[in-house]
């Protein structure tokens, strides 16, 4: 009995580590040690979007339409279109998603919730302007709903933006992107990002060309929903437009005109870039008319 | 009114005596100190998520206490058959069912009482400032938001066979109205007749639990609720409490006491 008690034991201890090694090494594995992916697995990111939607309720102070709201103007999350990186899907009155009151349980109801459009980064519900550092209160949920689905490059973006902009943090904003670029290489959401920061914050242009360039190398067209190939031509006419425009200002107006082409290919607004195109024209060498002001 | 202060004063004892409050407090107090003690870019000022947090925390253990405790009440004295020797005494089964709805109420009282300091101090700890007449508005109207749930429960023990049975129901009926209750009638509006008119008598009939859910304001720092809304709200609680006081004494009235 002993004997076959040693065997067994020697049996499962040889399966186990002849295993082991293509457990870790199985995509499937749930043994990478994050607790939340042991728990939800591939579910975690149904649960990452939930956390992003909280944080730009966050960002409302708690003025945010439900499930059975109005949820037209609330459609591209407006903590993220404020980053200026984000093309938007919002249509229609944002302040009035609740509608006229359709009763009087609903009329007393909105008495005992917030009940003004406000954004954290303008005060929010106190409307105090020097306490735009309130927006650090979205944080938390983006952090995790960034653990939850680390291929969802808006998280990172909207992070460092937000860190960078009213919480004065530049480097843990770069350190965020280069997480996001660990997680998401090539990405261009995340590479525009880092140039952005290294422009603003760093003041680093020749580095931020670097990076846009980068950018623009890993940018492919794709095909889906019209949505996603919205989204992802206009990341592409930002980045190009401000290689134009950073060209523009050191003097290479050929060099910027290029840039502003290549973006009216894939913009939805080509008639502004068409007037940079003008401007730029007439501040180079040689042009008839040269304007005193530059063109940013 | 003594006959009423001493059962309600027996239920205060007996809420004190059982564990349920400490380990639902202990658990609130943990989950709170160690969400709190999480690092977020370096920023100790971060504490919305931690107030919503300790709320929700705060709201799920208050409903366990008022629907549990008040569930036994009746029936344990039924089950211990010490409910024939109480109305035996100089005590109408009105002053029965008024004793044992005040005293699960101020039981839940006392307990908010705890949860809101830990949830002030808490707060304060980050924010560094007490808006104490929004802490006022909000616990008070969770108190009464208690008053309605105690009284329902109370006619639920008096309706249902077992107070497990009762407290599922009370549970499901009051998580459904928090949830929904206020969309009933958007729910309502694209069906078919007879449905509609069903849903939206349920949504005039229901007491709307979600007047005294004043989280969101609390949470985001919204200005004080307005007095005279504020003491609608409670007219409108007193109001519901009531009716399902009055429907249990009605009740209990017509039953059998063994």
């Amino acid at each position: 009995m002993g004997l076959l008690l040693a065997a067994l034991l020697v049996l499962s201890f040889g399966v186990a580590a002849k295993l082991q090694p293509q457990f870790i090494e199985w995509r499937g594995s749930r043994a990478d040690g994050d607790m939340l992916k042991v728990l939800l697995g591939e579910s975690s990111k149904l649960f990452a979007n939930e956390f992003f939607v909280k944080a730009d309720s966050y960002y409302h102070s708690g003025f945010y339409p439900g499930i059975f709201d109005n949820n037209e103007a609330f459609k591209t999350a407006h903590m993220a279109e404020d980053t200026g990186a984000v093309s938007s899907r919002n249509h229609g009155e944002e302040a009035s998603f609740m509608g006229p009151p359709r009763n009087w349980i609903d009329a007393f109801g909105r008495h005992f919730l917030p009940d003004r459009h406000t954004h954290l980064d303008t005060g929010g519900a106190s409307d105090d302007l020097s306490s735009s550092d309130e927006v650090r209160e979205i944080l938390p949920w983006l952090k995790l709903s960034t653990d939850l689905d680390p291929q969802n490059v808006q998280n990172y973006t909207v992070t460092a933006y937000w860190l960078r902009e009213r919480m004065h943090k530049p480097d843990a904003a770069h350190e965020v992107l280069l997480e996001g670029l660990q997680e998401n290489p090539g990405s261009c959401d995340i590479l525009f990002e880092l140039g952005r920061l290294y422009v603003e914050s760093d003041h680093d242009t020749n580095r931020a060309v670097n990076v846009w360039n980068a950018a623009v190398r890993n940018w492919r067209p794709i095909e889906g929903s019209e949505d996603a190939v919205i989204a992802n031509n206009f990341i592409y006419e930002k980045v190009t437009t401000q290689l134009g425009e950073t060209a523009c200002d050191a003097g290479h107006w050929q060099q910027g005109i290029d840039w502003f082409e290549k973006a009216t290919l894939v913009s939805r607004t080509p008639e502004a870039l068409q007037q940079l195109i003008a401007e730029a024209r007439q501040q180079m060498p040689g042009s008839a008319f040269v304007p005193a002001r530059a063109v940013r | 009114m003594r006959n009423i202060i001493a059962v309600a004063g027996v239920v205060i004892k007996e809420l004190y005596r059982r564990k349920d409050f400490y380990v639902l407090f202990i658990v609130t107090v943990l989950i709170c100190l160690v969400m709190g003690s999480v690092n977020i870019f370096n920023d100790d000022k971060i504490v919305r998520y931690l107030k919503e947090l300790c709320l929700l925390l705060v709201w799920i253990s208050s409903l366990v206490i008022a629907i549990t405790t008040t569930a036994r009440q009746i029936p344990a004295e039924r089950e211990n058959r010490t409910l024939l020797p109480l109305l035996a005494k100089p005590l109408s089964r009105l002053q029965l069912v008024l004793g044992k709805f005040f005293g699960c109420w101020f039981a839940c009282g006392l307990t908010l009482l705890c949860f809101y300091v830990f949830f002030g101090a808490l707060s304060a700890s980050r924010e560094h400032h007490w808006p104490l007449m929004n802490y006022f508005q909000a616990a008070t109207l969770h108190w009464f938001a208690l008053g309605i749930i105690v009284a329902m429960a109370l006619l639920g023990s008096l309706v249902f066979a077992a107070p497990s049975s009762n407290s599922t129901i009370c549970f499901v009926v009051v998580g459904g109205i928090l949830l929904v209750g206020r969309h009933l009638d958007k729910v309502a509006l694209p069906l078919p007749e007879p449905a509609r008119s069903v849903l939206l008598a349920v949504y005039y009939a229901i007491p709307h639990l979600e007047f005294f859910d004043a989280r969101d304001l609390i949470i985001h720092n919204w200005p004080l609720i307005h007095w005279q809304y504020f003491m609608l709200a409670i007219v409108y609680a007193v109001a519901y409490t009531a009716v399902f006081l009055t429907g249990a004494s009605l009740v209990f009235r017509r039953q059998a006491v063994n």
